[in-house]
């Protein structure tokens, strides 16, 4: 079974809700849709306080390149354009809309049918996909259409589909594969299209046999799709690392993937772009899991964009008594949140609630050089000396030692047996190197 | 509801601790602590013992007394400390030179430099080297090892170790297959019974205890592969030039702290190289300062100046030899 050979973890899965079917959230009755939903700029509002807007309407714009349109996912009156909490833990500028009723765009084909054919062509597709606002789904929100559109002279070969959800945890991707299974196929074959290549890989991790089985099975009346179950390892959803572990390449290090003729989109962003592209519907809901070991109902909520996330624990079952913290995403890379009033995003692919025993950090002790870090690193850093050069502020140094090859994935800190807090370190560290390279630009 | 926790990722953390990976060391040491037990009886215990609790002791006290700090004893490291530094003296050593050897490992060569993971040479080693530089002759006057149910007294009968023998007998000019006569046989050196400090007694022992590291993940392949491979091949290459007046690998391989330092001390995560590539170095390094000490140096066994040697040299190693980055030629 295929893999990747550079470090990694196997921490343990608790997919505690793989088996609960995807579930429609009730409307809310306010929702709260930030502008800035993706990696890249903030969209510019182009509704104001008053309007009366449809499921779908465009209400902010992209303006800049790596930017994405964002509509809306109620139908209501838009009462204000004001700063509120969001899951950056930064109040910052959102719409909010009063819900009254569920009027959809009638542009928007609603209706159950499954659409196999694909009657646009592979600008309109691109198209298609901007104006729809698809970002990436799997949780960097990167905009889809960009991917689309590699640089002069790069050529994609493989698009690659990651199925992999290798963050404990998380099973919003398995239970579409499961259930969106031919929409999911038809919208990798639209993004093959958009993208002009011949050949689709589908990676899964072995521990969703029954995805990877529906899959296969259906694959085979799709040309040049195929789907490659991969040994369990954590961070193989790392797009680096699923290139790797499928096709054998490595993206040298600073490039993207186009460099070895690769584009990776999730599973989530497939379905999402069948919509778009097939039924014409904005990405305005998307499939959240919200779970933690007490919860009383782990459950897969299918959630319009905006939704207050305490309204999904409701959901749930309501917060734990001596709940220590909520994260917002997976244990491994997710973001602790400040308030659970805050929305989700088009990003948003799990809520994990823990109690207060297990958010404890465990009191770091001295380093004993085990160099667990480093073996557990699947960039080849020295996590254990990015972190030191960090609290030191030996920046060039650290430089030197390709922080910024780093890529957050928690491996280190997840392994070390002293507790040490190396990713806090690095992520200060890669913030000032950052900095540091950008004003070397400017001089 | 109270206040949410806010931190970085990751939010989970993996079931490895210091603690786990310090007393699974200790677990390893068992067979050879049982296997010197037996063959040299209540000499042996009253030495792990003494040794034992004089470097707990010694922990216990710098932490509380000079460095004010939280104490360190439970988390086995003064422990191994302890059980080491007996492990490398012979089992009739005084009690006062034993505690002089704990106060030199564990406040010298460990508590000085900040406690543990931050002491760059192996402390039990540092102890023993000291206490064989300081008292040559009571550190090389080894009981001869009988087996437990034979006799208890087993202090009063001494002689030199198989490594000192070929030294001694190869320096007066006698020939390797004349002093073979009075060598210990093979089987014997790996199963147990040859002279020598508590822990090189049997090398079948402490391969155990090495075997469980190694499925535990608390040491890796490299050193252990790099370190035994170039004693062999080094020996090897001597035996083949001239088999009168250079004694088999295999001889090298069973006798003196050998397997002893290879798979407990060299092996110590503090004081070894992090990298793969750096580790193989290391052993390397430490395998052929072994031999040229054995067999040119003016002691009989060199395994612990070998490793001593070159844990002076990790942090270059560390500096020279990096992992090799994800997506980057070399």
């Amino acid at each position: 079974m295929k893999t990747f050979k550079l470090g990694g973890v196997h921490p343990a899965e608790n997919k505690l809700s793989e088996s609960q079917p995807i579930e429609i959230l009730q409307l809310p009755k306010k929702v709260f849709i930030p502008l800035a939903q993706n990696l890249g700029a903030p969209s510019v509002a182009v509704v104001k306080r008053g309007d009366e807007v449809k499921v779908g309407q465009l209400i902010a714009k992209a303006e800049a390149f790596i930017c994405s349109n964002v509509h809306s996912s109620v139908s209501g009156k838009v009462t204000k354009i004001d700063n509120f909490i969001t899951q950056t833990g930064y109040k910052t500028s959102t719409i909010h809309i009063d819900v009254a009723g569920d009027i959809w765009d009638e542009s928007i084909d609603t209706s159950p049918e499954i659409k196999h054919e694909i009657k646009l062509s592979k600008d309109e597709i691109v198209q298609k996909i901007k104006e729809m606002g698809i970002v990436g789904m799997g949780g960097a929100a990167f905009p889809t259409h960009v991917k689309l559109m590699p640089p002069p002279g790069k050529k994609a070969e493989f698009l690659i589909i990651n199925g992999v959800e290798c963050e404990p945890y998380l099973t919003s991707d398995h239970r579409i594969m499961l259930e969106k299974s031919e929409e999911l196929l038809i919208g990798v074959s639209v993004l093959m299209k958009g993208l002009d290549v011949k050949k689709a890989l589908i990676g899964i991790e072995n521990n969703k046999t029954d995805a990877i089985r529906i899959l296969s099975e259906l694959a085979v009346q799709y040309d040049g799709i195929s789907v490659y179950p991969l040994k369990i390892k954590y961070p193989q959803g790392g797009e680096k690392q699923l290139i790797k572990a499928l096709v054998n390449r490595e993206v040298p290090s600073g490039k993207l993937p186009i460099e070895v003729g690769c584009v990776v989109n999730n599973v989530g962003t497939a379905f999402a772009v069948y919509e778009a592209v097939q039924k014409n519907k904005p990405l305005i809901e998307r499939v959240v899991s919200v779970t933690g070991k007490t919860l009383a109902k782990p459950s897969n909520l299918l959630v319009r964009v905006g939704t207050q996330i305490s309204e999904l624990i409701d959901k749930a079952g309501g917060i734990p008594q001596g709940t220590g913290k909520v994260v917002g995403g997976g244990p491994m890379m997710g973001k602790a949140l400040v308030s659970i009033e805050a929305p989700i995003v088009k990003g948003s692919s799990g809520i994990l609630v823990f109690d207060e025993k297990e958010e404890k950090r465990l009191e770091p002790q001295n380093c004993i050089r085990c160099a667990r870090c480093i073996t557990a690193c699947p960039m080849g850093l020295e996590p254990v000396l990015l972190a030191q050069y960090s609290e030191n502020e030996m920046f060039d140094l650290a430089e030197e030692n390709s922080i910024m090859d780093c890529m957050e994935c928690g491996s280190c800190h997840y392994t070390c047996p002293a507790n040490r807090p190396l990713l806090d370190y690095i992520r200060v560290g890669k913030n000032k190197v950052g900095q540091i390279i950008r004003n070397r630009g400017k001089a | 509801m109270n206040l949410l926790t806010i931190s970085g990722s990751p939010h989970v953390h993996g079931d490895s601790s210091v603690k786990k990976i310090m007393y699974g060391v200790v677990i390893a040491m068992i067979p050879a602590l049982i296997v010197s037990i037996y063959f040299f009886g209540i000499g042996a215990v009253k030495v792990i013992l003494i040794s034992v609790i004089a470097c707990l002791f010694f922990e216990w006290a710098i932490q509380k007394f000079l460095i004010k700090g939280k104490s360190t004893i439970g988390d086995g490291s003064a422990l191994i400390t302890g059980v080491l530094l007996a492990f490398n003296v012979p089992s009739n050593l005084p009690i006062g030179i034993i505690i002089i050897g704990a106060f030199v490992s564990i406040a010298i060569a460990k508590m000085s430099f900040g406690g543990l993971g931050k002491n760059p040479f192996n402390p039990a080693l540092v102890g023993r080297v000291f206490l064989l530089v300081s008292f040559p002759v009571l550190m090389t006057s080894w009981p001869i090892p009988k087996p437990l149910f034979s006799s208890f007294v087993t202090d009063a009968i001494t002689g030199p170790t198989p490594l000192g023998i070929v030294k001694e007998g190869l320096k007066s000019g006698e020939t390797v297959s004349h002093l073979m006569a009075q060598l210990p046989t093979y089987t014997e050196g790996i199963i147990g019974g040859i002279g020598g400090s508590l822990g090189e007694v049997s090398v079948i022992a402490l391969l155990i205890g090495a075997i469980y590291m190694l499925i535990k993940k608390i040491i890796t392949w490299e050193i252990p592969t790099a370190f035994l491979g170039s004693v062999i091949i080094f020996t090897g290459v001597l035996y083949l030039i001239n088999p009168e007046m250079y004694i088999s690998p295999i001889f090298h391989l069973v006798t003196g702290g050998l397997a002893l330092g290879v798979f407990f001390m060299a092996t110590d995560m503090v004081t070894s190289p992090m990298s793969s590539k750096g580790m193989l170095i290391f052993g390397l390094g430490a395998g052929v300062i072994t031999v040229i000490i054995r067999v040119w140096g003016a002691y009989p066994e060199g395994v612990s100046f070998a490793i001593l040697i070159m844990n002076a040299f990790v942090p270059l190693i560390n500096k020279g030899f990096k992992p090799k980055r994800f997506g980057t030629v070399n």
